[in-house]
């Protein structure tokens, strides 16, 4: 349960895997992420819940990815994601726009294990014009009441990064609760953590309701530092200077390759 | 800056004018990048002796929610959120905003990041406030070419929520439900209703004389610079130290 290296543990994800990976408030598992760029992985669907930043650009400027579905990708403070959005204005990817509740709720459909879930709104915009997977029907309970039906996401994977497990596999989340949901609903959840616990989660009173149980993890690696250069909230922050550096290379091809490069083939040391 | 007001920023009276709009509410929601409606959220707080609940999206300090992601719509869908914020890379005159792109979907011209959750909570959320800081002929168009979230809907679809203002660095819109359209309110000082019809690409009504944006009070800015700026220091420390001159404690 706990594996030797980053490698092994992401051994499951393979070509043409459905993977889900968190917003970068709940962590991100960047590390993991340059080692599947490493080794090349190919024609990913990567499932954003419910948005995305650095991971989804870097992927998709790697090449990995040949579907997104996810309701934004920005850097935030830093501005546009250069290679997201250059990958859509040349049409190399295949984009799936979605709304932030309305990810929510398909991974709930799938953790429930029912076929589909109900959302409000949506009626009247182009994200419903759009997302031909979703229907609308007429609330059975109502009169003349539309509603929109999402169907539910069942990832292959889930990957992201937290604070810490113990050896049987349990998962601190803390407060990060949407990283539970995104487990339940997956087939198999690969997490990496900053250290290993000495205990059990579970049998800790104030930590167990934030603990994600092994039950559902396939595969832990510690990797100090996971989340770098995005933030593992209340552990450490943004790496500013980083980003910027990223946001000037990553505006052209050339700029790109150098920073995949630099800090992606070429195994850093932090 | 302002020439003619040297008193004040920009930043302020925009934040001024939106705690005003925000009114007397149980739970105000801010979203990603949104410094301006932060602060002014924070201001209607401070005034409030702690009324309205101010949930911001990206602090750990400001956020009562231990449910994930998922329970800002959750509080939402149930009404529990009385005011929330949006902008858009364009914004019509029937209330209509667009995140996504430019051009067909298919093949756009221009993308922005996407949506966020303004599909769902534009319809849900009662008071909505546009915010625009960029006021040109490219952001506040005709007709939107995606349309992210309807400025209004159907009879016979779920609404209790919708826009009731856009503002913008020249000028503050109310907004009409019924016959979807907006409505100037007051031209900021220093801009004029010229340069509003000038740079704005939908028509809008206007009362006979368009009154001026009142400057902030010197209560309110002494709120937002001694109150304010310290609490809105943790999610945007940038403009906590450009508007506010507010550098965090080493």
């Amino acid at each position: 349960m706990i594996a030797r290296t980053l490698d092994d543990a992401l051994a499951p994800i393979s070509d043409g895997c459905v993977l889900a990976v968190p917003r970068e408030g709940s962590g991100v598992a960047m590390a993991a992420t340059r080692t599947l760029i490493r080794r090349g992985i190919k024609r990913l669907t990567l499932i954003a819940l419910p948005t995305s930043s650095l991971q989804a650009d870097l992927l998709i400027g790697a090449g990995c990815v040949e579907t997104l579905e996810t309701s934004a990708v920005s850097l935030g403070e830093f501005g546009a994601a250069p290679r997201f959005t250059a990958a859509i204005l040349n049409g190399s990817i295949r984009m799936k726009d979605a709304t932030c509740p309305a990810l929510h709720a398909a991974f709930q459909a799938s953790e429930k294990g029912v076929p589909f879930m109900p959302l409000r709104g949506l009626i009247g915009t182009d994200v419903l014009k759009n997302r031909p997977d979703w229907k609308v029907m007429d609330n059975p309970f109502g009169n003349d009441d539309p509603i929109v039906l999402l169907p539910a996401i069942k990832p292959d994977i889930a990957l992201f990064h937290a604070p810490m497990a113990d050896r049987e596999g349990n998962v601190w989340i803390g407060r990060q609760r949407e990283l539970i949901t995104m487990a339940h609903a997956s087939e198999r959840t690969i997490v990496t953590v900053e250290k290993l616990h000495d205990g059990n989660l579970l049998e800790d009173k104030t930590l167990a309701a934030g603990t994600l149980p092994g039950f559902y993890v396939e595969t832990v690696a510690v990797v100090e530092n996971g989340c770098w250069p995005l933030p593992l909230p209340e552990y450490y922050a943004w790496d500013v200077e980083h980003l910027k550096e990223y946001v000037k290379l990553a505006a052209t091809d050339d700029g790109f390759a150098k920073y995949l490069d630099q800090y992606v083939y070429e195994r850093r040391a932090a | 800056m302002n020439a003619a007001q040297p008193d004040f920023r920009d930043e302020e009276l925009l934040a001024a004018v939106v705690a005003d709009l925000i009114g007397d509410v149980r739970h105000v929601a801010v979203g990603n990048a949104s410094p301006i409606p932060a602060a002014a959220s924070l201001l209607a707080r401070a005034r409030g002796n702690g009324r309205p609940y101010v949930s911001l999206l990206g602090s750990q300090k400001h956020t009562f929610w231990t449910d994930g992601g998922r329970e800002l719509f959750d509080c939402a869908g149930q009404g529990r959120i009385d005011v929330f914020f949006l902008s858009g890379g364009e914004i019509d005159g029937q209330g209509n905003i667009n995140l996504v792109s430019i051009g067909d979907p298919e093949k756009p011209t221009a993308r922005f990041p996407g949506s966020f959750g303004s599909s769902y909570l534009y319809f849900v959320v009662p008071k909505v406030i546009l915010f625009r800081t960029e006021h040109s002929k490219r952001t506040l168009v005709p007709k939107v070419s995606y349309i992210s979230a309807p400025g209004g809907s159907d009879d016979n679809i779920h609404r209790t929520g919708g826009p009731i203002a856009l503002i913008t660095n020249r000028c503050l819109f109310s907004f009409d439900p019924d016959a979807r359209r907006f409505q100037l309110e007051s031209v900021h000082p220093g801009h004029t209703l010229a340069e509003v019809i000038v740079n704005t690409g939908f028509e809008f009504d206007r009362p006979l004389d368009v009154p001026v944006t009142a400057a902030p009070s010197a209560e309110t800015l002494r709120l937002l610079r001694q109150v304010v700026a310290p609490e809105l220091a943790e999610v945007y420390p940038q403009f906590a130290a450009r508007v506010f001159g507010f550098k965090a404690a080493s």
